[in-house]
């Protein structure tokens, strides 16, 4: 049934060219535009937060002052954009009726419900069927978990952020922000100052989460900014994989997403994190679509293997490092992506992988396709600490180019401070082959059939660790936004 | 002179040499030149800066800047000095500059047929062929506070032209010979290469520090490569162990010409080596190679860039460094391939051996891409030898000293084997013998672990 579902679902795809463009009317809960203390107070008194969670938002929001005022927004990044105006976002948009939070599905607004729908969401009992726990994130406030007892008898907790730290306190004190402090960067300490939710997954000792974790994420209101944060801790021994998606309706102007995402793999535990990042990318002259400012990073413990793969075809502007501190023996790190920029889209976006532990290793597969006036750039960074001994990375940047209006960059970073590292780093850019082309053309194929099916070949690596659903909808993805690049 | 705001406090230091500058003797237009250069360096400073320098994210220029160093001094070398210090055959073209002053009695010059070899300064004063539109026309009027401090200093160094169609047979040798006096100082070589249409030489480019203190050497080199021209460079850098020398060249490339340079760089205790080509009309190849090894605290950069500004031109950058003992190399690389240059193909390597613990290796092989018709490709390795390869020689019968010389060296021949010139590849292999040595012994980890 699920299959049928996703089928039917992803052959609508087709023909569209932002499926996701929609705006659901719905009330909002909505502070004022602008960033004060008043502002963080207010998040945290709507999130009925204890006196800790709020005393480090405020810490974080002092930070992030000093780093405003002294103009630390990072510019290094290959990325072009306006200034963005931190006082004129809304910092917190909860939809209305969910402020009242609903006791069971069935509170659930029924048009937010329809917009789930409309996404494709398997929530209630199609969620069962697909075997899939979700947890959506509307305009950052967290609308319903699915699969919640089923995991409880496990013990397994995956629920809002919010909820976690109302009922497991001692979890996030423990945890929150020992990967990603607030004083990361500009958009982490933003963040930490004014996330409204996000999921959080706790895996105790021994224990493989039973189905995939998933969270889906949509900015709905205008001028919003999205804030949310998501904490995983895989306990030792435990393993869990976990899917995010996200999507954002047609909007003229900007949205801001600065999500930051920690994921904590205690001793011979493993965590999968999937990703397919959709958010409204603009339209085809450039104008508007979501700002993605993102932080993920994981910290792998002794023998722990921590997993980043994504998919990303969204967003005007992405800018992200899923990365890794592989800091106990033996761990292991992977980051496999396939990135899209078409029309006026840029990315900048790659993986750190910090080898401390001794006979760590990594894996870095990063795919970038432009097309239009899509400028991707490929920027990773290696580093071997000299406690790293017998540490091991391979890196394979591939571009392909698409159109001669775009452009595809590779900047990576290898800093090596241990001599018994082996190192391996290979890029490749080019376009798609006329040869290759022409063989499938003569077969019959469109020139768009040949170009889909050439790059979804060339992305195989990248799909094949995504979950079935996961990779089909990410070839769909490709196709449609690539539609008008070719030919 | 200019008069300028708070100048940067390193600044200072070269102020009053500035404004002692003898320029009599100089056309307006150079006045004028050094001038802008002077308030140029004024505005940058050292870039010692650490956050959002990118130019120089791994080698911090602190150690440089708080030092002090003389200008204006020179001393005396002779020809055995320079014959025992550096590559030498009697038979090439050669010009010596000793500390930043073309000498004449030392130079060795044979009259080849279309070769124009002297003095910087000469050439500056007659108005030589094209010096006037070609000086500082590469490097001296960007924003960067090196070639913009070479520049205000610049009066003497080598002009080098070499006329449409000459065919050189002898390699063209230019010698930057720091002298051996107490002090001290801060020199600014200055080489100006201008290739004629389809003409084709090698010119070796070699620095020889005898000086006991720690010196400053701050070359500056522009070579005008017009249409068809072949140009083969070897570049030899050779300081005392405990100065700073950096080094920039700027390469201009007409249509179907050709540059290829190979770099040996083992001597300074911070050696950059700053290289960039432009391949500015269609049909231009550039292959910059090169080999760094670095002992003790030493430090080699290398900054290697190459533009394609044009369609069908073919790039190759490919280098390799070993390093031993507390040392620290960098490896910038950067191919940009602009909108137009479709039929680009450029190729990126760096590759690294790493003897012992507290080497430090920064690799940043970067592409910058806007046009879709291309191929290019780039690799970086760092790795040791392990103790399975060194036990392979060992069970041959070969002795533990000795197989670790043959394992460290094979990493090095291929580079080596690059360096045509006999006498060239006479000096570069011993020199690297000598330097394995040093290596070696303080190597702690080859075919241990």
């Amino acid at each position: 049934m699920t299959s049928q579902n996703t089928i039917s679902r992803t052959s609508d795809l087709s023909g569209q060219e932002y499926q996701y463009g929609f705006v659901t009317d719905i009330e909002t809960d909505l502070a004022p535009k602008g960033l004060n203390e008043d502002i963080v107070r207010l998040i945290s008194s709507k999130k009925r937060e204890p006196e800790w969670m709020l005393e480090w938002r405020l810490k974080a929001y002092r930070y992030w002052v000093e780093l405003n005022e002294s103009e630390s927004e990072p510019e290094w990044a290959n990325v072009k954009y306006p200034k963005i105006d931190y006082q004129d976002i809304y910092y917190y948009a909860a939809p209305k009726s969910v402020t009242e939070a609903p006791k069971s599905l069935d509170d659930v607004d029924p048009e937010m419900l329809a917009t789930f729908e409309k996404l494709g969401i398997p929530l209630q009992e199609r969620a069962k069927l697909a075997g899939i726990a979700v947890d959506a994130v509307f305009d950052s406030v967290s609308v319903a978990t699915t699969f919640e007892k089923q995991l409880g008898e496990l013990g397994i907790i995956f629920c809002s952020f919010s909820e976690a730290v109302r009922n497991h306190p001692d979890l996030v004190k423990k945890y929150l922000g020992s990967v990603v402090p607030y004083t990361d960067n500009f958009f982490a300490s933003l963040n930490a100052a004014v996330f409204s939710d996000g999921s959080f997954a706790y895996i105790p000792p021994g224990v493989r989460c039973p189905i995939e974790l998933m969270t889906y994420f949509r900015i709905n209101t205008a001028d919003t900014g999205q804030f949310e944060r998501t904490l995983i801790i895989a306990d030792k021994g435990a393993y869990v994989s976990y899917l995010e998606g996200c999507t954002a309706p047609f909007r003229k102007t900007h949205q801001l997403h600065a999500a930051v995402v920690e994921l904590i793999a205690l001793d011979d535990s493993q965590i999968k994190y999937s990703t397919i990042q959709n958010w409204f990318p603009g339209t085809p002259e450039g104008e508007g679509g979501v700002f993605n400012f993102v932080t993920k990073r994981g910290r792998a413990d002794k023998n722990a293997k921590i997993s980043w793969t994504q998919v990303e075809t969204g967003s005007a502007i992405t800018w992200k490092y899923p990365s890794v501190i592989l800091k106990g023996d033996n761990s292991v790190g992977e980051f496999f992506s396939v990135a899209l920029t078409n029309n006026y889209q840029q990315a900048d976006t790659g993986t750190k992988m910090i080898h401390i532990g001794k006979n760590t290793k990594s894996t870095i597969v990063a795919k970038g396709i432009s097309a239009g006036h899509g400028n991707n750039t490929y920027r990773g960074q290696v580093l071997i600490m000299p406690s790293a001994e017998n540490a091991v990375n391979h890196t394979q940047c591939d571009s392909l180019l698409i159109g001669d209006k775009c452009g595809a960059h590779t900047v990576p970073y290898i800093e090596v401070r241990n001599p018994t590292a082996r190192l391996e780093h290979e890029a490749s850019t080019s376009k798609v082959s006329d040869d290759q082309l022409f063989y499938l053309r003569a077969r019959g194929l469109s020139e768009e059939e040949a170009h889909h099916m050439i790059i979804t070949g060339w992305s195989r690596e990248v799909f094949q660790e995504l979950p079935f659903e996961f990779a089909l909808e990410a070839s769909q993805l490709l196709k449609i936004s690539l539609e008008g690049a070719v030919g | 002179m200019t008069t300028l705001t708070a100048p940067p406090a390193s600044v200072e230091k070269y102020a009053s040499a500035f404004e002692s500058l003898d320029d009599s003797d100089f056309p307006q237009w150079l006045i004028t030149t050094r001038l802008q250069a002077w308030a140029n360096f004024s505005d940058l400073g050292i870039p010692i800066k650490r956050r959002g320098n990118e130019l120089w994210k791994y080698t911090n220029l602190r150690p440089l800047a708080d030092a002090e160093f003389e200008y204006g001094t020179i001393g005396l070398v002779s020809l055995d000095e320079i014959r025992s210090n550096g590559p030498w055959d009697d038979a090439w073209d050669t010009v010596v500059v000793v500390d930043g002053n073309f000498s004449a009695q030392l130079s060795n010059l044979h009259g080849a047929a279309g070769l124009t070899a002297g003095s910087l300064a000469e050439a500056i004063s007659a108005g030589t062929d094209d010096v006037e539109s070609q000086f500082a026309s590469l490097a001296g009027r960007e924003s960067y506070a090196f070639t913009a401090l070479n520049t205000a200093f610049a009066g003497d160094g080598v002009y080098l032209g070499v006329a449409a169609g000459a065919q050189l047979e002898t390699p063209v040798h230019v010698v930057f010979v720091s002298s051996d006096l107490a002090a001290s100082r801060v020199t600014y070589p200055r080489l100006l290469v201008s290739a004629g249409e389809n003409s084709s030489f090698t010119i070796i480019e070699t620095y020889i520090n005898l000086a006991g203190p720690a010196q400053l050497t701050v070359p500056v080199v522009e070579f005008f490569v017009s249409r068809g021209a072949r140009i083969r460079h070897y570049r030899i850098q050779m300081e005392n162990e405990k100065s700073f020398h950096i080094g920039t060249t700027r390469v201009d490339q007409k249509g179907d010409s050709s540059f290829s340079s190979t770099s040996f760089a083992v001597g300074a205790l911070m050696g950059r080596n700053d290289i960039h080509t432009q391949l500015g009309e269609p049909g231009a190849e550039c292959t910059l190679h090169g080999l760094y090894m670095t002992s003790g605290r030493q430090q080699q950069d290398q900054e290697i860039s190459t533009t394609h500004a044009m369609p069908n031109c073919t790039s190759n950058q490919f280098y390799k460094g070993i390093l031993s003992g507390k040392s620290h190399a960098v490896f910038s690389g950067k191919v940009v391939v602009e909108r137009d240059a479709q039929k680009s193909v450029a190729n990126q390597k760096d590759l690294n051996l790493l003897l012992s613990r507290g080497v430090r290796i920064d690799a940043k092989p970067s592409l910058e891409i806007f046009a879709d018709d291309v191929k290019c490709g780039h690799g970086a390795t760092a790795g040791h030898v392990d103790r399975d390869t060194l036990f392979y020689l060992r069970s041959r019968g070969v002795d533990e000293d000795a197989a670790k010389a043959i394992l460290v060296r094979g990493f090095a021949a291929e580079m080596l084997d690059e360096f045509k010139p006999a006498a060239l590849k006479e000096f570069v292999e011993r020199i690297t013998d000598g330097r394995i040595e040093t290596l070696l012994a303080e190597s702690d980890t080859l075919g241990t672990v």
